[in-house]
């Protein structure tokens, strides 16, 4: 088993663990902005809450979610252990000049653009998941289920009433849209995915994906200030 | 023409700083090689100190000549070596910022030359093909598919210089390996010692304190051989299936 852990801190090893789980938060994020956009329907909440209390309380998703709770920290850690080393590789005496070439500007700012994001996360979970998880949240009816399920909507409602923090929350999704800019091709790129015929498509797929998912969850928040 | 450098200086009386030269009279026809000779020669008729900088083809092939001029490994042009790069690129009173490649794994032996030795290991690790020292075979009795020809071919170009870790921001030397795997792993003479290398140039790699490629690019824009990081997908792909779909284990 030796070589499976050789394999792991490696450097490429390293690189496929955030490739990999790279790869699992984005289709993540899929899941999640179509169970945003429940926001969008003018029912009060209805649809929203129906899909927050089935996300939380079918088994396979659950096991799906620790998952997910597992692979940010993984991605998180890793990525911070990466940075810390490729500055040391750098060393300490750095160019007084440095105009090196380079086609992607978000690519050198990754761990920021990561950071931010974690710092985004905390709130984020702090603000609605840890509510939920807590249930302290008042009870809604929804005709899918026979018993009242959390109303989540409304603190996410009462957020979105906040000039200030639907401003953060843009800011923080720009950030997401230029992690994922570089992030999706980079992942692919990492698992050795390159190929003359698909990588074109590869990168177009990601700056697609990326400006979609960052341009969709940031809508939610502005469509909602507005409509209110 | 009429020039100011703005030379790093390490080792002898300089603990590591820049010194400023002026040159009065610079031909725009010599190159930049050539250039640091004439002020090197004032320095010693001054009785300094010269500069230490390393060249020796001066055709672009050898990848001795180094440095980072003006913030841009071997200088301000494409796919071009400091050798080949001449003053006529430059303007009267231009100030020329020279400094030596940086990062840990290059430690700087004096002013701009730095130690290069840990590509040489690399390349010791795994960067070749036993093969029997017979007769010469004949060239066609080994086919070789055109395009796969190519892609080694262009990898081989790499004239392992070191541009590409100097360019990286995480000091990274993915190009660099993956340019010499690449090579050899595309052609039929590489076969036998495909899944060994990869997994031993990839150990030495690393434990030589490059950085972890972020997949930034700027190696393969600063490569004075234009070498593509197409290569570096290739080696993350040999040493996945080396140590995934192989019996071979390295110590």
């Amino acid at each position: 088993m030796s070589w499976l852990s050789k394999f792991f801190s490696s450097s490429i090893g390293q690189k496929v663990i955030m490739s990999l789980t790279g790869i699992f938060l984005m289709l993540f994020l899929i899941v999640h902005l179509l169970g945003n956009f429940q926001l969008l329907k003018n029912d009060d909440g209805e649809a929203f809450n129906t899909y927050a209390f089935f996300m939380t309380h079918n088994p396979i998703i659950k096991i799906i979610s620790y998952s997910l709770y597992a692979f940010i920290l993984l991605h998180t850690v890793q990525g911070l252990r990466l940075w810390i080393s490729n500055r040391a590789s750098r060393g300490s005496n750095r160019y007084a000049v440095n105009h090196t070439r380079s086609s992607e500007r978000s690519a050198r700012n990754m761990a920021w653009f990561g950071m931010v994001i974690f710092i985004f996360l905390i709130l984020h979970l702090w603000q609605f998941w840890l509510q939920m998880k807590m249930g302290i949240l008042p009870a809604a009816e929804v005709p899918a289920y026979d018993h009242p399920v959390q109303n989540l909507y409304l603190p996410v409602a009462e957020a979105f009433q906040n000039i200030y923090y639907v401003i953060f929350y843009v800011v923080c999704m720009v950030v997401v849209g230029f992690h994922l800019w570089h992030g999706f091709w980079s992942s692919f790129q990492t698992l050795g995915l390159a190929h003359r015929k698909y990588s074109p498509i590869i990168k177009i797929v990601g700056y697609v994906y990326s400006i979609g998912v960052s341009f969709g969850f940031a809508v939610i928040p502005i469509l909602s200030y507005f409509s209110k | 023409m009429k020039l100011t450098l703005k030379i790093w200086r390490q080792g002898g009386r300089y603990k590591g700083e820049f010194v400023n030269y002026e040159l009065p009279d610079v031909n725009p026809d010599m190159s930049f090689l050539e250039m640091l000779d004439v002020l090197n020669e004032q320095l010693v008729s001054r009785r300094e100190e010269p500069v230490a900088f390393e060249h020796d083809c001066r055709e672009g092939i050898c990848g001795s000549c180094s440095l980072v001029i003006d913030g841009r490994p071997h200088g301000p042009m494409k796919g071009t070596t400091t050798c080949q790069v001449h003053m006529r690129h430059y303007h009267e009173g231009d100030t020329i910022v020279i400094e030596p490649f940086r990062a840990k794994a290059f430690p700087v032996i004096r002013d701009l030359v730095v130690d290069r030795s840990s590509f040489d290991r690399i390349i010791q690790s795994g960067g070749y093909v036993s093969v029997n020292t017979g007769q010469a075979q004949d060239a066609n009795s080994i086919p070789v598919e055109k395009q796969q020809a190519g892609h080694s071919f262009d990898a081989a170009a790499c004239i392992g210089c070191g541009a590409c870790v100097a360019a990286c921001p995480n000091a990274s030397s993915m190009l660099f390996t993956s340019a010499k795997i690449s090579h050899l792993a595309l052609l039929p003479q590489g076969q036998v010692e495909r899944r060994r290398r990869v997994l031993r140039m990839v150990a030495q790699m690393d434990k030589e304190g490059f950085g972890k490629c972020s997949n930034v690019q700027a190696c393969e824009a600063e490569c004075p051989k234009e070498i593509s990081v197409g290569n570096i997908a290739r080696m993350n792909h040999e040493y996945l299936s080396a140590t995934f779909a192989s019996e071979e284990e390295i110590a």
